[in-house]
């Protein structure tokens, strides 16, 4: 199996490899050593001769804890059977009984879930006696509850799922979807969770044993060794620990098992962790050599050239802005390929491009949002004066939290689950403008008003959960009036919303642009939205603009192909109705491109979470 | 802009959840839930401290005396246990006893069962208490703190490490745990006590080695459910304002991952509250878990029956704790289950 071939699973394999091992020829190599008495040496410490020291009749105590692998392994195999035949049997027929049957016997395995093992099988342990085969059949039994759960609950999604429901129209009997369906669909995550148990088991077996109340002499496993080791802490500590180890590896070997079982758990951290630090981006230079090719420059539109630097410094703006990713196997992925991108104060501007064009990732480059494992640089970051490469000071956050506001694009995300709308509103007003608590309330009530939610003082109250997808978007957008925004950015602040509900939105969004004369950055993959919205467009493909131009005339001024193409996919009243819309060429640069799959493999999707929402190329949107 | 219509996109569950809190709030339907819960728990409870003694294969007064007592004390103590009367009689009688504090009395040695929890309880509540707060108080910073570094892009190799030491602590058992520490602070640094109960010193020990395990186990939780709501959007919301750190984390992310950390920690605290019993063999600590395993190996069944019932009650109450905190903090609809 190609999943042992990671660090993980060949520690795994090579690991219970010895474990075996040393189990199938403990008893035969060291049987002697581990029953020859030696009173002379009985309570020896830990020495060259017995490394672990010697017990009361001064056997050797090393040679004891190889020789008691072959038990301890035995009834931990033994119990986990016990507990896994049990979790199936009751998991599967559960899940093909009639639903009052299914959920009782689901509601009792829940109530004895709530109960420690170590209860239920002291419990068990009362009425078979504290033997060896007490402690297996107990363990065992304990265990059936949770794996009875977890049974249950894979068999059941695997019997929800639209194949088992063919299989069943067809006329496949419970007894063959269980065999030929589910069966087989939840042997792999079952396996991670026995490997789990077993390990589970292991220190169950050993704690019973401890106590007294497992494997009885003169038989011994580790728990009862150490039991035996512990009375001797003082003279030869190794007595209990040398067991313990024991312990210890044995259970780390079966956990190690069970993550290289795993497909999901932990993966993600663990990729993370292994991504050596983003390496050192270019800054100057190469921006110009890898743009060339696929740049036009550009419009020449005297509306968008007005509003370029011959003015005074604009309002925020990036320059030679790059963005990159580590890709999971310690390099790095360039998303945005040093891009030149500014705002000027009142305007609206309009990036638009295809999800992982990066224009995501340079709106919140621009807000200064972008976070590990993202590495930002750029030869310049500013928002009205502020210079957003260095360490903020007081103040500058002061501002950056008044003055620049951020709508992100699913509003079922972006608003704080376990905090009222009235408070997340109050927040920028009390923390940032030192507003008392009423005159930030004040502040919050004007500011949902002012985004048309109506009884915004009864509303306040609310958790986002009770606001509708719409409410929550112009929410959004009343937080950031609750401040003083100079900017506010929107990434793709609809694309997650119903159209009727897009377009209340987006009158929201031109009500505050036009009261407050704030600038916005209005992110969006639908070009007819932003020509509706902006004075001035950007276009953007593979983390390069491609073009930019005046809104008014992208039908007369796009030169780029990929432009030209998301124009012709527009369908206006001349339209042909009985022809296929146009499909843009997907010739463009395959090498260079980084698409979100490629990206969401290297593990560090997070950094990016506005591009997930595939939206389709060939999707068009001309209601706007 | 009147009403703002149905949105077709949310998913499905969003708009089941609503209609439901039109009918009754998802927190009494989650009240109602558990409180159903409590009272099967209880019943399974008492049927099964009742049971044990007729579960046991064979005669249980024989096998507690042994095979060389005389037979007259054999049925001397039979008529005690009331075990040679009518099964129904012997719940009656069982029930009764219950509502009037009345345990029964040792086998073993002839005290009134009742009075050696009693007297034993407190040692076992207040170890298994301040184990959980420990536990607790110890996992949430820790837990955050790694997370913290873990995706500041700096420490990775720290964060890693911290995460190793977490997992061998997770996978060593807990008396093991104890043992390594009375190796180490008693035998080694004679810092405290290796065993007994009563003071400061020699309370140390048990308290951490009953706590360490779970806080290990609470903190990489606290640890993967800290990573997941970073990454967040509304934790972006957040940033975008520019909030103080402290706000950010405390206001807006702990209340995030409370849910999670409670429900897992709830269970956590039930295992903890039976560890006691191993932790207390450990260090010879008098409570009621040293008393059960002595009256296990004694095969002391009013004793077991008493200890074993009070154990699944301090458990019950464990639950219906960490229920009663999640309906208060949980303002979420969150708060459902399969």
């Amino acid at each position: 199996m190609k999943k042992f071939a990671s660090p993980i699973g060949l520690a795994a394999v090579v690991g219970l490899l010895l474990l075996i091992a040393v189990a199938i020829v403990g008893p035969i190599v060291w049987g002697d050593a581990a029953t020859s008495r030696n009173v002379a040496e009985r309570w020896g410490a830990a020495s060259p001769a017995h490394p672990f020291g010697t017990d009361d009749l001064g056997r050797d105590i090393l040679a004891r804890v190889l020789v008691a692998s072959r038990l301890s392994l035995l009834l931990t195999a033994g119990a986990t059977a016990i507990g896994l035949t049990g979790g199936l049997i009751i998991g599967l027929a559960a899940s093909i009984m009639p639903s009052r049957l299914r959920r009782a016997v689901v509601w009792v395995m829940d109530i004895l879930l709530a109960f420690p093992w170590l209860l239920l099988v002291l419990f068990f342990t009362v009425i078979w006696g504290a033997t060896a085969t007490g402690a297996m059949l107990a363990i065992g039994l304990s265990g059936i509850p949770n794996l009875t759960r977890l049974v249950y609950n894979l068999a059941s999604s695997v019997s929800g799922t639209d194949y088992v429901r063919a299989a069943r129209v067809v006329g496949v009997g419970p007894v063959g979807i269980l065999t030929r369906h589910v069966l087989p669909n939840i042997a792999s995550p079952l396996l991670v969770q026995a490997a789990a148990a077993a390990s589970v088991t292991l220190l169950s077996f050993a704690g019973l044993s401890f106590l007294g109340l497992g494997v009885q002499a003169p038989a011994y496993d580790w728990g009862r060794q150490i039991n035996e080791g512990i009375g001797q802490i003082y003279s030869n500590p190794m007595g209990a620990i040398g067991p313990g180890l024991a312990i210890v590896f044995a259970g780390l070997i079966f956990t190690l098992i069970s993550e290289a079982l795993a497909d999901q758990p932990g993966q993600g951290i663990g990729r993370l962790v292994a991504a050596s630090r983003a390496a050192v981006l270019p800054t100057d230079g190469r921006s110009g050599e890898s743009g060339s090719e696929s740049t036009v420059r550009l419009n020449k539109s005297p509306d968008a050239t007005a509003t370029e630097p011959a003015e005074a410094a604009p309002l925020a703006e990036v320059k030679g802005l790059h963005v990159a990713f580590p890709d999971g196997g310690g390099g790095v992925v360039e998303r945005v390929h040093g891009i030149d991108f500014s705002v000027s104060q009142g305007e609206t501007v309009g990036i638009v491009g295809e999800s992982g064009s990066g224009k995501s990732l340079t709106a919140l480059a621009l807000a200064g949002l972008l976070v590990p494992p993202a590495a930002v640089a750029a030869r310049r970051r500013a928002f009205d004066g502020i210079d957003l490469s260095s360490e903020l000071t007081q103040s500058d956050r002061r501002r950056l939290g008044t003055e620049l506001g951020v709508v992100f694009q699913d509003p079922l995300t972006s608003l704080n689950p376990a905090l009222t709308i009235g408070r997340q509103l109050t927040e920028v007003p009390e923390t940032h403008l030192k507003m008392s608590r009423r005159a930030a309330r004040e502040r919050a009530v004007d500011g949902l008003e002012a985004v048309g939610i109506h009884s915004a003082v009864h509303r306040m109250g609310d958790y986002p959960h009770q606001f509708s997808g719409g409410m929550r978007q112009r929410a959004m957008i009343g937080m950031a009036l609750t401040a003083e925004p100079k900017l506010i950015i929107a990434d793709e602040p609809t694309t997650a919303l119903d159209v009727t509900v897009q377009k209340q939105v987006l009158g929201v969004l031109r009500a505050a642009k036009e009261s407050t004369n704030t600038a916005v950055v209005l992110i969006s993959h639908d070009i007819a939205l932003v020509a509706g919205f902006c004075d001035r467009i950007v276009v953007m493909k593979d983390g390069q603009i491609v073009e930019e131009l005046s809104a008014g005339r992208i039908r007369e001024d796009a030169q780029h192909p990929y432009t030209r193409g998301l124009i012709a996919c527009l369908p206006d009243m001349r339209s042909d109705r009985s022809r296929p819309l146009p499909v843009i060429d997907e010739v463009v640069r395959p090498a260079e491109r980084h698409g979100p799959d490629q990206f969401a493999d290297g593990g560090s999707g997070e950094g990016d979470p506005s591009e997930h929402v595939a939206t389709g190329r060939d999707e068009v949107r001309s209601l706007l | 802009m009147t009403t703002v219509p149905k949105l077709s996109s949310p998913a499905p569950r969003q708009t089941n959840a609503l209609r439901l809190s039109d009918r009754l709030s998802p927190r009494t339907l989650f009240a109602i839930r558990r409180s159903g819960r409590l009272l099967a728990s209880l019943l399974i409870v008492i049927l099964a401290t009742f049971f044990v003694v007729h579960l046991v294969p064979g005669d249980p007064v024989r096998a507690a005396l042994g095979p060389t007592a005389p037979a007259g004390l054999v049925e001397n103590v039979r008529a005690d246990l009331g075990l040679d009367k009518p099964i129904t009689d012997q719940f009656v009688d069982y029930l009764g006893g219950l509502l009037t504090g009345d345990l029964g009395t040792s086998v073993q040695t002839r005290q009134e069962v009742a009075e050696v929890i009693s007297s034993r309880f407190p040692t076992t509540l207040i170890l298994a208490a301040s184990g959980f707060a420990v536990a607790l108080l110890g996992a949430l910073p820790l837990g955050m703190g790694t997370a913290l570094i873990a995706r500041s892009g700096r420490g990775r190799t720290l964060s890693s490490s911290i995460s190793g030491v977490f997992g061998i602590i997770i996978a060593t058992p807990d008396f093991l745990l104890s043992v390594g520490l009375i190796g180490v602070f008693s035998v080694g640094m004679g810092l405290f006590a290796p065993a007994g109960w009563g003071d400061f010193s020699t309370a140390v020990l048990p308290i951490v080695g009953l706590a360490l395990g779970p806080m290990a186990y609470l903190a990489r939780i606290v640890q993967v459910e800290m990573i997941k709501v970073l990454d967040e959007t509304y934790i972006s919301t957040a940033r975008a304002k520019r909030l103080p750190n402290r706000i950010l984390l405390l206001r807006h992310a702990l209340p995030n991952i409370v849910t999670s950390t409670l429900t897992v920690g709830g269970l956590l605290l039930a295992g903890l509250t039976a560890g006691t019993v191993v932790i207390e063999t450990v260090f010879a600590i008098p409570g009621m878990g040293n008393t059960l395993v002595s009256a296990v190996g004694a095969k002391d069944y009013p004793m077991i029956q008493g200890v074993v019932l009070v154990f699944a009650l301090m458990i019950l109450a464990v639950n219906l704790i960490v229920d009663l905190i999640l309906i208060t903090l949980d303002p979420r609809t969150s708060i459902t289950e399969g």
